[in-house]
């Protein structure tokens, strides 16, 4: 097997070996998306009224409705949370030890990024076997079409994660990414409601929700559970997640970045 | 061809210079110990080694390769034992060291031929399917060694390795590295501010606010002085200007 595929072979390993030894990590990333579709999304139930827009075909609850975002939600904090902890020392350590690999510095980057991926979507998956023993049952073919928007949608968020720890010091600035970055992309998109809905009661609002990569990401999400390809959100996703993995590559260049200013 | 050769080292981080003209030259199969307090840059000088990051003056060669120029085969010949700990705690010592040998592309028969190897040479052969975890501090530095020869590089690079162990871990592992430059012919780059880790018969580099103020042998450049005393002598200005 040549070096590289060795390599990524192994990163993805040691991550899924982290995972499953960390299980009050695998706990938490189960009971949060479980909550919001429990608890927030009976609550909301009666408050919120869905017309029938693609995907869908028929009335859906809102419980059904949010599943997709609650997907992307677990990309999403997977993202932040896997590349994050860089910004601790002892994974920082983990670092130097992957960046001194005489390999591609882009291509051990990547396979980082592919772990962390691989892990959101065991999380994801789990998630939506639970959310099926409580009676949140999507099309058979949908369980297998959302897997490649799945790993579209968590290179792009892992890659955001990427790039924000290069830039971020200190692991105090880690609130500072719930509020700032984790919150806003979560809510001003449509993980939670329809864009028609937001338009309701701000275009502001919804024309932000239409330019957030978690969005399409979403979408992307929404529509490969029910068997149905989203060519604009695929390539938004796309798009944001070139940007972002260029930013990280960038980040983690040797002549900058994070390990620079940790020196 | 040199072990490791370094000319013209520059860095700073801001205003505030970390190398100043840094220039040195380890021979193959020599243990050179870099000497300096806190603070004189070694830990700077390591990351520039490691290419974690790069400067554009100076250069570094390692086993007569360039480091800017060819990154892969020179970071392929260099063993980085980092001051920071970097082992997996929560995966066993054989799971860290198969990670590290695929990181540098080693896998099946030829990867456990080697740790094997490694594992056997610093003593750690049944401590394999340990938790690194439930190694003492003394056990978790070997298996960094360890880690660090798998891919049988030609410059061991260690950041202040003995950093938190007891007296008889340190003598150890020093003794330990001491016996692999001369047994196997590995060039040996140890930092230390620790006097007692140095031989003799080792290269000294005193690093003192980024500048390199000596360059010898340990035995000679100390004379007749212990080293401990011939070390203060060379940095008191700095103690004298903290106080």
């Amino acid at each position: 097997m040549n070096a590289a595929l060795i390599a990524l072979r192994a990163i993805v390993l040691r991550e899924a070996l982290r995972f499953v030894r960390q299980r009050g990590r695998f706990v938490a990333a189960l009971v949060r998306p479980l909550i919001w579709l429990l608890v927030f999304a009976a609550g909301f139930r009666a408050a919120l009224g869905l017309s029938i827009t693609p995907p869908y075909q028929t009335y859906i609850t809102y419980e059904v409705y949010i599943v997709p975002g609650l997907c992307g939600m677990i990309a999403l904090f997977n993202g932040m949370q896997s590349s994050l902890s860089l910004v601790y020392d002892r994974e920082m350590g983990s670092m130097r030890l992957l960046l001194t690999s005489p390999l591609p510095r882009w291509w051990l980057l990547f396979c980082r990024l592919l772990a962390s991926t691989a892990i959101s979507i065991l999380q994801t998956y789990c998630f939506l076997a639970v959310a099926a023993a409580f009676g949140i049952q999507l099309p058979v073919w949908g369980y297998v079409a959302v897997l490649p928007a799945l790993v579209v949608a968590g290179i792009m968020l892992g890659a955001l994660g990427l790039a924000l720890s290069s830039l971020i010091r200190q692991l105090e600035n880690f609130a500072g990414v719930m509020n700032f970055v984790i919150f806003p992309m979560f809510f001003l998109s449509t993980a939670l409601y329809p864009l028609w809905k937001m338009a309701e009661s701000s275009t502001l609002l919804r024309d932000i929700c239409a330019v957030n990569p978690f969005t399409h990401a979403v979408e992307l999400i929404r529509f490969a559970l029910y068997g149905q390809f989203n060519g604009p959100a695929l390539g938004w996703t796309v798009l944001a997640g070139a940007v972002f993995l260029g930013l990280a590559f960038w980040g983690y260049d040797p002549a900058r970045g994070l390990l620079r200013r940790k020196g | 061809m040199t072990g490791l050769s370094v000319r013209n080292l520059d860095y700073s981080y801001g205003s505030r210079k970390a190398l100043d003209a840094v220039s040195f030259d380890v021979a193959p199969g020599r243990f050179a110990a870099l000497l300096g307090p806190n603070g004189a840059g070694k830990s700077t000088l390591f990351s520039l080694l490691t290419r974690l990051f790069t400067t554009r003056s100076g250069q570094i060669s390692v086993a007569g390769h360039d480091l800017s120029k060819n990154p892969r085969a020179a970071l392929a010949r260099i063993g980085v034992v980092f001051q920071q700990p970097t082992l997996d705690l929560d995966l066993s010592v054989m799971r860290n060291l198969t990670y590290f040998a695929a990181l540098h592309g080693l896998s099946g028969r030829t990867a456990h031929t080697r740790i094997a190897a490694a594992l056997e040479r610093l003593d750690l052969s049944d401590r394999a399917h340990e938790r690194a975890r439930d190694l003492n501090g003394g056990h978790r530095r070997r298996t960094e060694i360890a880690r660090a020869l798998i891919h049988d590089p030609s410059v061991l690079l260690l950041d202040e390795p003995t950093v938190g162990l007891d007296a008889a871990s340190r003598k150890a592992i020093t003794d330990h590295v001491h016996a692999l430059s001369r047994e196997r012919g590995l060039t040996v780059l140890w930092a230390t501010h620790l006097t007692d880790e140095i031989e003799d018969d080792d290269q000294l580099l005193i690093l003192h606010r980024g500048r390199l103020l000596q360059d010898g042998t340990a035995g000679t450049l100390r004379g007749a002085l212990p080293l401990r005393e011939h070390f203060l002598s060379q940095t008191s200005d700095r103690i004298g200007e903290r106080a």
